[in-house]
């Protein structure tokens, strides 16, 4: 328990630790996805597998939007910022993402201009500074980040700026954790619903996972204790025989989301019939896209882009890492071809990646020390 | 760029009612305030920022509770205040 002085309440994260414990059915092997790529970050920064039993394994989910972008998306955007006087802004996560034909970085490198942004606000200020450029903003994210695109794209509408575009990959939580559910690979038994998603969409639209496929879920803040306690909470309904959407981060997460962000989402945004998930294939009704009444701002529509689909390198096994099938320490090129500062997968470019996650913190915790010492 | 961090409000931007000042971390920026409910935030409250955008109300001894976490993440959050340090956010 080396970093309980780090928690902010550590006498509850003992607490939490013993009562986990004694909710556990001796023999019974509990597993539940952690869905969300801060909860991973978390989970390994603070050693919180050293908190539970053995029988209770948490399995990384497929909730970090940068590790989900296929290579075709990656190279499509390469085409576009390559295109005459364009400007590419990026979250800075992005850059060294692989495509078919190598990064942000390696485009920017060969002579492409772009640029790392915070938000795509700044995205829009450097349109109104570069009026004769065409300024194009890689929108990724799950529903936490489409709003804060979306009023962008309306503020863009509303000035008549018109050298600024979206090349659109937001993408929707419910259809990747129904995917999993659906997937033959992975017995769960519980969810560690995403916290920052669920500010918007609220907790209802998890309800089919309790009422479809019995499995209970529970929405949890980004803190060690959060997670603890939401682990005690899924823990608690199994004991009851429960399966529901409970919600533990109730200091951040309206019940009902925030309305008007969702307003902002479908006002300039609606569903794709479907996409492709780096790893998990096409999903439908997965992602977003701009609505055509918005077309003077969606990247798709003013430039022609491949839209290749590019294979994952056949070494890469960051389509198990996401759907939880594999942990990120048995794909067989983790922490030896693939490392933070040459990544061949997603998982081991974003900081919320579970391979980076681990990477950088959860080697070094006991319980996986054991592990490595008797397999 | 998944990270929210808490940030206090400063002021409302007098000229636009979508924009205030926000201390975060002793940086002050310009944050859109847009998706929270219009008069629903004032001086000297606290909200939770993701990408240049307050998304939630924050009381104020979760948002201070919450960054000493934060802090605690290292890299992953100086990371992404100094981000938010260089943003150009503005009118």
């Amino acid at each position: 328990m080396r970093f309980v002085d780090e928690f902010r309440d550590p006498e509850m994260a003992r607490a939490l630790a013993g009562r986990i414990a004694g909710l556990c059915e001796p023999g019974r092997h509990y597993k539940f996805m952690e869905v969300c790529g801060g909860h991973t970050h978390t989970i390994y920064k603070h050693g919180l597998e050293d908190y539970l039993p053995a029988n209770v394994t948490l399995v990384h989910g497929p909730g970090c939007p940068v590790c989900v972008i296929p290579m075709g998306r990656v190279d499509d955007a390469i085409h576009i910022a390559e295109q005459p006087d364009v400007i590419l802004t990026s979250f800075g996560d992005m850059m060294r993402v692989p495509g078919g034909g190598g990064s942000f970085f390696d485009s920017s490198a060969r002579g492409a201009d772009i640029r790392m942004v915070y938000s795509p606000l700044d995205a829009l200020k450097i349109a109104r500074q570069n009026p004769g450029k065409r300024v194009v903003f890689m929108a990724i994210g799950f529903e936490t980040t489409a709003p804060s695109t979306a009023l962008t794209v309306l503020r863009a509408a509303a000035e008549g700026i018109r050298n600024f575009s979206i090349f659109c990959n937001h993408v929707t939580i419910i259809p990747a954790i129904k995917a999993i559910l659906d997937s033959p690979d992975l017995r769960l038994d519980g969810f560690i619903g995403p916290g920052h998603v669920s500010t918007v969409i609220g907790c209802r639209p998890y309800a089919f996972i309790t009422r479809d496929f019995d499995k209970p879920l529970v929405v949890a803040g980004f803190e060690p204790l959060d997670i603890l306690q939401s682990i005690y909470m899924l823990l608690t309904q199994l004991a009851q025989g429960r399966a529901e959407v409970e919600n533990q981060y109730t200091r951040a997460v309206p019940w009902d989301g925030n309305a008007r962000a969702l307003e902002a989402i479908n006002e300039v945004m609606e569903l794709r019939p479907y996409f492709e998930w780096r790893g998990l294939g096409f999903i439908s009704h997965s992602a977003l896209k701009v609505r055509p009444g918005y077309a003077a701002y969606d990247a798709e529509a003013i430039f022609a882009t491949p839209g290749v689909r590019v294979a994952d390198p056949k070494a890469c096994q960051c389509g198990e890492v996401l759907k939880g099938v594999l942990k990120p320490w048995e794909c067989k090129v983790f922490g030896t071809a693939c490392t933070p500062e040459t990544p061949i997968g997603t998982c081991m470019v974003s900081s919320e990646g579970a391979c980076a996650a681990y990477y950088n913190f959860g080697r070094f915790t006991r319980a996986r020390v054991r592990e490595a010492a008797h397999p | 760029m998944c990270l929210g961090i808490p940030g206090q409000i400063v002021a409302i931007d007098p000229d636009n009612d979508d924009f205030a000042t926000v201390e975060v971390s002793g940086v002050m920026r310009r944050v859109n305030i847009a998706l929270l409910e219009k008069g629903s935030v004032g001086p000297g409250e606290w909200v939770l920022i993701h990408v240049g955008f307050a998304m939630a109300r924050m009381d104020e001894d979760e948002a201070k509770a919450s960054l000493t976490f934060l802090e605690s993440l290292g890299t992953a959050f100086t990371d992404e205040v100094e981000a938010l340090r260089q943003s150009g956010i503005e009118d």
